[in-house]
């Protein structure tokens, strides 16, 4: 298994590497994303200093405007993965040519995780910058902070991934996949925000207590994704 | 409901026999549900709410909770038939029927209990809906979960498809049942003090408790017989797709016939 | 039958490297065997109730108009659809229970070319290679030549190759796998002249080597001097086969 994911794992980076849809395309989503929150939101995110009225603290919105952008780009990424086999044919092949799905599974969602862990990098900085959130200074905020971010992303990377394999044969996929996935990661998207609240107001006990939830999400959805890909490859 | 079939007496005997088992329990259990809804109905309007539960609606205890508690039981047969049919060495078209039919029926309750929850809020809280509370919370995820299963249901396919789609749906749905659940569950008590560990057991006795235990029990009796013929109705929608099928088969036979005896290959 | 324990050498890829799973095994039974099978595509039956066998070795050439069922045929010789009704039997084994070991054994070319467009040539064969587990470096490298496929082309992006040429490394990647049974949906379309009589030349060379080979075809006057028998499938079945003896045709 551990084989055919890594020689799946290689395939998908190479073809994000030659064809930049992560970088061109998903990122600057991802950036409209979170400025289109600001604008939306307005009043409630905005922590403009010559202004004068209701605002959150800052450190309550930003994650969950973070951990939405990160969610929305997840559905594109994963709609990626899949229409790169389906457009010409190749997810026929990757069933014909005995690929232990497991490892397809593996290879795959791990690709996704690593796109998506790039861009959440970029994004966080983004997000600090333009909310003007107030970095942590102990390892202990920042080491929760990585915690939520690595397993929140392998949870979220193993979710889509069941979906979009399950989705794949149907001809609305496109529109039919973010309304399967989306209220399923709701859990995953509750807990990363408060842990991150957390980490930001120096609560991070609390924080931490939440990590749980993200660590268990990951678990459930990767064993389910290696032991049912198989079925969910299938027409 | 059976076609009739050219099999030896003692087999006709014995299915004729089966047949009217089955509508025997079929008609027992709906009796049996409408009777004991009939009760509840009566002991909810007539018993007082027990103490703990104030507000206008409140006798909605006698009603919600048994709700709630049905479109648990219809999620969790509706994955038990769904890893029935998954797994190869019990695979069965009727227990893609059973969990089509346990999905559907989920919804039904699971969309009650939020409507109930919100009529019940609007007495308690004040407004119909309040996403901090644990409950409406988890049950409008788990609505909108389902209603997904129900979706991948309806799609154009072929039965085996439809039923693959509808069991790794249901899989994938259920396995994050427990973590919406506990995870809305400590969200809605963050900020209700350090040690909200467990809330004080409510005392409820005598009447109250009698009519809400009823309640569980005919709404359990509902589910069943619901169960049962929702279960049918896939059963016979399939066979009806069948027929068709059977349809479409000699049609298309009849496609290669003409064109053969018409120009020659 | 020609051709099923007979290695011939020859510069082709195949020069003995493929074993038939039968010899491996001791089975001889045909390569596909298909009995009363329907098939269904959505809610439309695409097989109504076909018969095929396709003996070791064999060339069998499938014809019929558009929509006839050509192509459920081969994609369900593959496992990609399962029969609804019937039974399918591929190289000894039921195709959808036995799914992974018989698709180790089986090479096919639908319409789509399979392709990734963003990669190149090489990197396509190679993941091609690399996935199926079977076929060795040298076998990519003399398939991609034997396809003029070499030199500038290598690193080419799929992407920007015309629908022939994409054709051409959809068979390399076949090709390099070294499978004993090719199921090929209109191979010869996309191609030019010299690529079918390529082709061609192929599958004679890997029938030599025990290769059985399933093509739905529409080019009935190549694929007849290639065919040991052609069956015509209409209205989703099989409704008539020929034998073919090279050099003569019979109409049996």
């Amino acid at each position: 298994m551990w084989n055919d994911a890594r020689v799946v794992l290689a395939k998908d980076l190479a073809v994000e590497w030659r064809s930049h849809v992560a970088l061109r395309q998903v990122l600057p989503f991802v950036f409209t994303v979170v400025l289109l929150f600001a604008f939306g939101l307005d009043r409630v995110l905005v922590n403009d200093p010559l202004v004068s009225g209701d605002t959150v603290p800052v450190a309550y919105v930003a994650p969950g405007v973070f951990w939405l952008a990160v969610l929305f780009s997840a559905v594109m990424l994963v709609q990626r993965s899949i229409s790169s086999e389906l457009d010409d044919g190749a997810w026929d092949q990757l069933r014909l040519w005995g690929l232990d799905p497991a490892g397809v599974f593996v290879g795959k969602a791990a690709a996704v995780a690593l796109q998506l862990l790039a861009i959440e990098v970029l994004l966080g900085g983004v997000v600090c910058v333009a909310f003007g959130v107030s970095v942590p200074s102990s390892p202990g905020a920042w080491l929760l902070i990585v915690t939520v971010m690595v397993l929140a992303t392998i949870a979220l990377s193993a979710v889509a991934s069941c979906y979009a394999a399950l989705s794949a044969g149907i001809r609305v996929r496109e529109t039919l996949l973010p309304v399967l996935l989306l209220p399923i990661t709701v859990p995953l998207l509750l807990a990363s925000v408060q842990a991150w609240q957390g980490a930001l107001t120096a609560e991070t006990a609390a924080g931490w207590a939440w990590v749980r939830v993200d660590a268990v999400f990951a678990v459930v959805y990767v064993a389910v994704g290696v032991l049912a890909y198989g079925a969910l490859m299938e027409e | 409901m059976s076609p009739s079939t050219n099999q030896p007496p003692q087999a006709e005997g014995r299915r004729s026999r089966l047949v009217r088992d089955r509508q025997t329990i079929s008609w027992l259990l709906g009796a049996s549900a409408f009777v004991l809804l009939a009760l509840v109905s009566v002991l909810a309007i007539t018993t007082p709410a027990p103490d703990y539960v104030q507000g206008e609606a409140s006798r909605l205890i006698y009603v919600h909770p048994a709700t709630a508690w049905v479109s648990y039981a219809a999620f969790a047969t509706n994955v038990v038939c769904a890893l029935l049919w998954l797994w190869p060495r019990t695979r069965k078209i009727g227990w893609d029927h059973a969990a089509g039919a346990a999905a559907h029926i989920g919804v039904f309750f699971v969309s009650m209990t939020f409507v109930l929850g919100a009529i019940w809020g609007r007495g308690t809280w004040g407004t119909f809906f309040r996403l901090r509370d644990a409950r409406m919370a988890s049950t409008l995820v788990l609505l909108l979960m389902y209603l997904g299963v129900v979706t991948l249901r309806q799609l154009p396919s072929s039965p085996t498809s439809r039923a693959r789609r509808t069991a790794l749906g249901s899989l994938l749905a259920f396995v994050n049942v427990p973590i919406v659940h506990f995870s809305v569950l400590w969200w809605d008590t963050l900020h209700q003090g350090p040690t909200l560990a467990k809330p004080e057991k409510p005392s409820i006795d005598g009447m109250p408790l009698a009519t809400m235990l009823l309640s569980f029990v005919a709404f359990t009796v509902l589910f069943s017989w619901l169960m049962i013929h929702r279960t049918r109705i896939e059963r016979w929608n399939d066979a009806l797709l069948g027929d068709d099928l059977d349809t479409a088969i000699t049609a298309r036979q009849a496609e290669g016939r003409v064109a053969r005896s018409g120009i020659p290959a | 039958m020609a051709g099923v324990s007979e290695h011939r050498a020859s510069i082709s890829p195949f020069a003995g490297s493929v074993v038939g799973v039968d010899e491996r095994e001791g089975d001889l039974g045909p390569a596909v065997h298909m009995v009363a099978v329907v098939a269904v595509l959505g809610t439309f039956p695409a097989l109504s109730g076909l018969d095929l066998t396709v003996p070791r070795g064999h060339v069998c050439v499938l014809k019929g108009p558009n929509g006839a069922g050509k192509t459920t045929v081969l994609r369900v010789a593959a496992g990609l659809v399962p029969a609804l009704r019937g039974t399918v039997t591929v190289l000894g084994s039921n195709v959808r229970a036995d799914r992974r070991s018989v698709r180790r054994h089986l090479g096919y070319l639908g319409h789509a070319t399979g392709l990734y467009a963003d990669l190149s040539v090489e990197q396509n064969v190679r993941f091609a290679v690399r996935a199926a587990g079977s076929g060795t470096g040298q076998a990519i490298d003399s398939s991609l030549t034997r396809l003029g496929l070499d030199g500038r082309l290598r690193d080419l992006r799929v992407a920007h190759l015309s629908a022939g040429q994409r054709r051409r490394v959809a068979l390399a990647s076949l090709l390099a796998r070294e499978v004993p049974l090719w199921l090929l949906d209109e191979p010869h379309a996309a191609l030019d002249p010299d690529g079918r009589d390529l082709l061609d030349e192929l599958v004679r060379e890997a029938v030599g080597c025990g290769t059985t080979v399933l093509i739905a075809s529409h080019d009935t006057e190549r694929t007849a001097r290639l065919a040991d028998s052609v069956v015509h499938v209409q209205g989703g079945r099989a409704v008539d086969t020929t034998r073919v003896e090279h050099g003569d045709s019979d109409v049996e």
